[in-house]
């Protein structure tokens, strides 16, 4: 079960394509990051062949994550635009002086709106076996802070637009990216296997929709990331098959600020409501959506929204024991079984 | 202390800044300002003697005791006065205050070396562009504690960057002395990376400026960055009411204070401008006090 209908590129080839033509569309755009120049192009080689074509604007940096996000700081002051890499999304912290008091202060604090393009990418999460402090989801950390947009990779939207419009926000934007997403592929023309689908649930296309093909009404909807995207899949496919529990996927591009109107028409026909990610317990991204939906629409739901997240837990190396802590699709299926058995 | 006479144009510059920084205080004093401000009592002369050196192109970088630095560049006190009292005509609507100020080429941020790097990524561009434009950083003893200043220093020095970093070297960090918080010097400091180090002692603007000139006109030309570092006093305290040196070293650092030294030695010149701008600074103080409240457009 579960085959893909044709093999698209990968996530990090689209991503780098992404890069590519927005730092060749755009002569006022620089790329810095650490080791992201050829031939190394980037710990996960997402930056490849970008400093071969534009040596001027794409820079390989010393091991100063603080202040290599300042100077993207003052190319926006400027006028232009940058993509910080952090090489890994934990490192961020080393950045958080100057994205929180900054680059996303400086839209608002000079008393008129000022324009700061730039976008820190931030690859996080674990699965990978990196440990403690390579492993992380730092989402929560960097929710609620005015003026800083929170963006996630996916498999689902195509990163020239998510670059785009990360780009021209007019505020300094985070976009995580799931290690493990890099080397899966993007799915395209609405196709995943021989059982889902996807389309998109709203105009600007920041809500792809996972479903049962010929299925217009769920038992569940999972509201996730792109990084959760190929767990709550198995786990949907499993519920299908095992129970026919019919589940839809609802996968956010732009995670903060979140809109949930064009969600509202879909929770509200379904059994259950459930938000699934990577952070560990506490503050997290899901009961940001949680109150969120709360807020808009806590006569039409059908009942508590459960949240799905790894433990209260630092991410441990060994493979056994990061699978106890990391979100698993047997979490999801678990969770979304005993909430319909509540 | 020995200084030589100014053109009337700097005289009137030191002395707006001075009156200006005096009236915050006594505005403090009399319960009329809300929140805090640093003033830069003592050190008014560094921003009038750099300023010939900026041009339209350029950008400077303030920081927390900036009030000198924007008088300098914008002569425009009424505009800095109702930013800090919140009334109408602020220059960023009074959502900045007295230590978040941004107008074309200016800007002060109030978080110690969090501007280094910024001012890094504006000279890239400059040097992309090819203009001979310079970022100019003003940050103080007390600075050099941060991460962010070694880090901008040697991505200033390997790229080569237009910058220009104003070490203003009053030898207290808001209550603690500079030895008790700095191992090494600056010089060494700046040595380590490679990068140029002029100390400028004294206040004589016209002498300053001389010993600057070739070093500015270097960093137009590509020579890199450069750290000038001004050995200075602040004559008051950090920020109100919070001075705790004792009164040998508060006797001490006045000695060195320009305005009763120019007063002494060019006295004609001196009480006539002196007399000008503290009547200047009133009326711009009566002027803002009676305004309504600043708006904020915060769509």
């Amino acid at each position: 079960m579960g085959q893909l209908v044709s093999i698209h590129e990968r996530v990090s080839e689209n991503l780098n394509r992404a890069l590519h033509s927005a730092i060749g569309a755009d002569k006022q755009l620089y790329l810095l990051g650490e080791d992201v120049c050829d031939p190394y192009g980037g710990a996960f080689k997402v930056t490849r062949g970008l400093s071969s074509s534009y040596p001027e604007r794409v820079l390989s940096t010393p091991l100063s994550e603080a202040s290599i996000t300042g100077v993207a700081g003052g190319i926006a002051l400027s006028g232009g635009k940058a993509i910080v890499e952090m090489m890994f999304a934990d490192f961020a912290a080393l950045a958080f002086d100057s994205i929180l008091n900054f680059a996303s202060k400086s839209v608002a604090m000079y008393g008129v709106r000022l324009p700061m393009h730039m976008v820190l990418r931030a690859p996080s999460g674990g699965g990978r076996g990196y440990g403690p402090t390579h492993s992380q989801s730092l989402h929560k950390h960097f929710i609620g802070i005015p003026h800083l947009s929170l963006f996630e990779l996916s498999p689902l939207h195509d990163n020239h637009d998510v670059l785009e419009k990360m780009l021209t926000r007019g505020e300094p934007c985070i976009f995580f990216e799931d290690k493990t997403l890099y080397t899966r592929r993007m799915y395209r023309d609405g196709q995943i296997d021989d059982i889902f689908g996807f389309d998109y649930i709203d105009e600007e296309q920041n809500f792809a929709r996972i479903s049962i093909d010929g299925y217009q009404k769920s038992d569940v909807v999972l509201i996730a990331a792109g990084g959760m995207v190929e767990r709550c899949l198995q786990a949907a496919r499993d519920l299908f098959i095992e129970h026919e529990i019919s589940c839809q996927i609802i996968v956010a591009s732009r995670i903060f600020p979140i809109d949930p109107d064009p969600l509202v028409p879909i929770l509200s026909t379904a059994g259950l409501v459930c938000v699934v990610e990577e952070s560990t317990a506490g503050g997290t991204w899901g009961s940001e959506v949680a109150h969120a939906l709360y807020e808009r629409m806590w006569d039409e739901l059908p009942g508590r929204i459960e949240l799905v997240h790894s433990k209260n837990s630092i991410i441990p190396t060994a493979a056994h024991l990061e699978k106890d802590v990391v979100v698993q699709t047997a979490d999801i299926y678990r969770s979304v079984r005993s909430a319909l058995h509540a | 202390m020995t200084l030589s006479r100014l053109v009337d144009d700097d005289l009137e510059l030191l002395l707006l800044i001075r009156h200006f920084e005096s009236a915050l205080l006594e505005l403090f004093g009399e319960g009329k300002l809300h929140g805090t401000t640093h003033t830069c009592l003592g050190q008014e002369y560094i921003p009038v003697a750099l300023e010939p050196f900026f041009g339209r192109g350029d950008f400077v970088f303030s920081n927390h005791r900036g009030h000198g630095h924007y008088l300098s560049r914008f002569r425009d006190p009424e505009s800095l006065l109702a930013e800090i009292m919140g009334r109408e005509g602020a220059v960023c609507s009074g959502v900045g205050g007295s230590q978040h100020i941004r107008r074309e080429g200016y800007l002060s941020t109030g978080v110690q070396g969090e501007s280094l790097p910024v001012a890094a990524g504006v000279a890239l561009t400059m040097k992309s562009a090819g203009e001979g434009a310079l970022a100019a950083v003003y940050i103080g003893d007390g600075t050099w504690g941060e991460g962010t200043v070694y880090e901008t220093l040697n991505m200033a020095r390997l790229w080569c960057l237009p910058l220009v970093v104003v070490v203003e070297n009053n030898h207290i960090a808001q209550s603690t002395a500079t030895e008790k918080q700095m191992a090494g010097s600056i010089a060494g400091r700046a040595s380590a990376f490679d990068i140029a180090h002029h100390l400028v002692r004294g206040n004589d603007i016209n002498q300053i400026r001389e010993q600057l000139d070739s070093v500015f006109a270097g960093v137009r030309n590509g020579a890199g960055p450069v750290v000038i570092e001004f050995d200075t006093n602040r004559i008051g305290p950090h920020s109100k009411g919070d001075d705790t040196r004792d009164a040998t070293e508060l006797a001490r650092v006045r000695e060195h204070d320009w305005y009763s030294a120019y007063e002494r030695q060019h006295p004609a010149q001196f009480r006539a401008a002196d007399e000008r701008q503290r009547e200047l600074i009133d009326t711009v103080v009566r002027s803002v006090e009676s305004r309504p409240a600043s708006r904020w457009d915060n769509s």
